[in-house]
């Protein structure tokens, strides 16, 4: 399990590496992979950018039939969203973005949980599992 | 942050990105490429992504955007090299990168710009 810090862009290719290497260590498919770090990075950069920072966590599980999987955590305790389906549609953007960080994270893996209460910060539950 | 390099050669600008990219870096890019065509008055960009492992949101809104840019140089940027598993990853986030080429390779990416004279 590794915990780490999200406070600037360095730190957010930290958290790729290690999403990489745990994904990669675990037996997940070069593509998924992929898609695990980039949905990643999109939720780390939502962290810092948006959440005035946080923390992620990468964490190896098991299901209950055996299969292994990678969960990410991030959270910060910055304004919060107030409306998160529509934070959830794709081309919603607070105007810096194209719209597709969260709606597009959410497609490239297999359980996605998001909760936020408005003043109170953001979480981000993720994971993806090995085939 | 590390910049990423931008090479001249003949009436093309070369950009291999080697590093693992955060977002300064890439806006860093943009801001350098933008000069380099000012100065240069270079037809073509190439932007060579074989050793990109992600390509996230921002850096795919930088591709476009640096279509856009070159386009008002009269250039026109041609992305090379990207990985199987971007493409696919890319394509299931929802971006289509519209405006910007695409080559297997450098030298395909080199036919593209030599064509257009």
């Amino acid at each position: 399990m590794d915990e780490l810090p999200i406070r600037s862009g360095d730190d957010v290719v930290r958290v790729r590496q290690s999403v990489r290497n745990a994904a990669a260590d675990n037996g997940l498919s070069l593509v998924d992979q992929t898609k695990l770090v980039t949905a990643a990075s999109e939720l780390a950069r939502n962290t810092l950018v948006h959440g005035g920072g946080g923390m992620a966590r990468v964490e190896v599980v098991k299901s209950a039939t055996g299969r292994v999987g990678v969960k990410l955590y991030f959270t910060d305790e910055g304004p919060g969203i107030p409306d998160i389906e529509l934070a959830l549609t794709d081309g919603w953007t607070t105007g810096t973005g194209l719209g597709l960080g969260l709606s597009g994270a959410r497609r490239l893996v297999d359980e996605f949980e998001l909760t936020s209460k408005p003043g109170a910060g953001t979480s981000a539950v993720v994971v993806k599992w090995s085939r | 942050m590390e910049r990423v390099p931008i090479l001249t050669i003949g009436q093309t600008l070369f950009v291999s990105i080697q590093i693992d990219l955060q977002d300064e870096s890439v806006i860093r890019l943009q801001e350098d490429l933008a000069e380099e065509l000012a100065a240069t008055g270079a037809h073509g960009v190439i932007i060579d992504i074989t050793a990109v492992e992600i390509v996230d949101s921002f850096v795919g809104r930088m591709l476009t955007t640096i279509g856009s840019i070159s386009r008002l140089f009269d250039a026109e940027t041609v992305l090379v090299g990207m990985r199987p598993a971007v493409a696919i990853t890319l394509t299931e986030l929802g971006l289509s990168l519209r405006g910007v080429r695409t080559a297997l390779n450098a030298e395909k990416g080199l036919e593209i710009l030599n064509g257009k004279s």
